[in-house]
């Protein structure tokens, strides 16, 4: 096989794994979607915020320290402790879900039957409220993320399939933070689709999602499960808060990642769990492969920021309720 | 006077017990019309109960303040002998009282047997965590419920679109698995919205036979709502008729069906 080719298929397994991170984003957007109609647009900072609090609370960093000195006259920033990865994860998600609970108890409560477009209004105010909370509580450094996850190629696999090719073929470099995020990301989406399928809460998850007068009238709290998958969200958005964060860093452009889940949703449909998985892995393998194939060599490079808009454009055109989405039927 | 008994029996041999549900002057008004004027009566446990009239009525509403969809201004709903505070639908349900709607409130998406689970939930108290974990318990409710709602799909001989997801059955059918789904609650009081809204003869009488063998099987205390009279004065024990937000009439088929007030409502003769 020539080289070329091996090189192409690693261009392509490698997409596939930046498309598992794509498709971790788009997932909390169609959970909250598919149950209240909400379009999330505070995804994406919910999982800066996760990450954020993840590094904060490891590092043992005191929440909101500037405000508490700038008041009282302190010089504290840190409690003088570690606190262990396993530890961490299990307080941010503590931390996640009271979040969840504030959002549904003080903001989507009151806007119950609103049109849609106030909803998503109330998501951007959202969004940036609680990227100036995570900034007041963690403060807006760039801070490293490491819970122990491996870095680096994987040289197994490149020592493994370095005989694939002829003597300019080293093997496929593959990073094994993309394997672990994947294996995670599919654990998660099969939990997920296990609990919404074979358990009570997740009946009445689909049921809340299908129809909320019925919903009622089999005994079903709107309110327990809005606040359940914004917690589910939650869930997801540090899942894919640890991923990112740990590949490039926790910084605050961490939060525009949520607007690569939008060609992916386009793509996959607002509605679909297998489409926001799927979308993204059309996303994440289209744009390295455009890249790879025409974008570096004719287009001077850098395709990869707007050829995923450009796809989901043309699928806007031709099918614009997404690969799996509802079809979008109007009765005369 | 039957009002007074404890308890009777009825002509075909079932026993009607004592008031499972009092409503006490209810009144319901949205903004200045008053859909419910001062009305009052009960339901007693083991009977159907029938709410008709014209179209307009307020029967409806009437269903909704029984399930927890509208509150009364004025007026006390009593239920299983105490006095009930105002309730949210879910709580109502939890509270057993199951419901089904004129037009059809399925989950389309989800298959004939996700339908009726749903209306397990009110049976099934383990905690989210457990569930989430599918820990030993959730597991075994889960197989204890499946079985209990396997038995209604035979009774209501919808075997074979168990598997059906619902948006694609046809009407008929549709409401065959709102009432399994109500009764999959097993509700002290099972509430009909029309049930026999939209459908052929045919299918009226089938509708009309699953309630009496629902009523006689389960015991199950019935409340319909129809405008249909025909049917409903075969299958109700007792009738409360209701016009213009007042009732008019109340008490068995044939009582009511000589009652002069009654008849005015339904050729329509002018109110003053």
């Amino acid at each position: 096989m020539s080289a070329d080719f091996l090189y192409g298929i690693e261009v392509v397994i490698n997409g596939l794994m930046a498309g598992v991170l794509y498709a971790l984003v788009a997932l909390g957007f169609v959970l909250i979607f598919k149950a209240s109609g909400i379009f999330n647009y505070a995804q994406g900072v919910m999982a800066l915020f996760a990450a954020l609090t993840l590094t904060g609370i490891m590092s043992g960093q005191v929440p909101f320290s500037h405000l508490i000195n700038a008041i009282f006259g302190t010089e504290i920033h840190h409690f003088g402790w570690h606190v262990p990865a396993l530890l961490a994860i299990i307080l941010t998600l503590l931390v996640m879900i009271v979040f969840a609970w504030a959002v549904q108890k003080f903001v989507f409560r009151h806007l119950v039957g609103q049109e849609p477009i106030i909803l998503f209004m109330a998501t951007i105010g959202l969004a940036y409220f609680l990227e100036g909370v995570g900034d007041l509580m963690w403060g807006s450094d760039i801070k490293t993320l490491d819970v122990g996850l491996p870095q680096g190629g994987s040289m197994w696999v490149e020592n493994a399939t370095s005989g694939l090719g002829g003597d300019d073929f080293y093997g496929f470099f593959i990073d094994k933070l993309d394997m672990v995020a994947t294996v995670v990301a599919a654990i998660l989406v099969i939990g997920l689709v296990g609990f919404a399928q074979y358990t009570k809460q997740g009946r009445a998850m689909r049921a809340v999602a299908d129809d909320h007068q019925a919903a009622l009238s089999v005994g079903i709290s709107l309110n327990f499960i809005w606040v359940l998958v914004w917690s589910l969200a939650g869930l997801v958005a540090l899942v894919a808060g640890v991923m990112w964060g740990a590949k490039s860093g926790v910084q605050f452009s961490l939060s525009l990642i949520a607007l690569k889940a939008l060609p992916v949703l386009m793509l996959g449909g607002f509605t679909s769990i297998p489409g926001a998985i799927v979308g993204g892995l059309i996303i994440g393998v289209g744009e390295k492969l455009f890249e790879y194939t025409i974008g570096a060599p004719y287009l001077g490079g850098a395709t990869e920021n707007w050829f995923a808009y450009v796809l989901a454009l043309i699928f806007l055109v031709f099918r614009p309720q997404g690969l799996f989405g509802e079809k979008i039927i109007e009765r005369v | 006077m039957k009002d007074t008994v404890d308890s009777y029996v009825t002509e075909d041999g079932r026993t009607i017990g004592k008031v499972l549900m009092d409503m006490k002057n209810i009144t319901l008004r949205f903004g200045g019309v008053e859909a419910i004027k001062d009305i009052s009566f009960d339901i007693r446990e083991g009977e159907i109960r029938a709410i008709i009239g014209p179209n307009g009525a307020g029967k409806s509403s009437m269903l909704n303040v029984i399930s927890g969809f509208y509150n009364p201004q004025v007026g006390e709903v009593w239920f299983r002998g105490e006095k009930r505070p105002p309730m949210k639908p879910f709580q109502v349900a939890r509270h057993g009282i199951a419901r089904t709607f004129q037009n059809i409130a399925l989950f389309e998406g989800m298959s004939v047997l996700d339908n009726v689970m749903t209306g397990r939930l009110r049976q099934m108290n383990t905690g989210l965590f457990a569930q989430a974990l599918w820990w030993g318990k959730a597991q075994r409710e889960e197989t204890e419920n499946r079985e209990a709602v396997e038995k209604i799909i035979d009774f209501l001989e919808i075997q074979a679109i168990r598997k059906t997801p619902v948006g694609r059955l046809p009407y008929g059918l549709k409401k065959r698995v709102e009432l399994a789904r109500a009764l999959a609650a097993e509700p002290d009081l099972l509430l009909l919205d029309e049930p026999m809204a939209g459908m052929n003869v045919e299918e009226k009488e089938d509708m009309s036979r699953y309630i009496l063998d629902v009523n006689d099987e389960f015991g199950t205390t019935v409340a319909l709502i129809e405008h249909d009279m025909g049917v409903v004065m075969d299958i109700s024990d007792r009738v409360v008729v209701m016009d213009y937000g007042r009732k008019i009439g109340d008490g068995t088929p044939d009582e009511v069906r000589g009652n002069q007030d009654v008849i005015d409502a339904y050729l329509g003769v002018q109110h003053d």
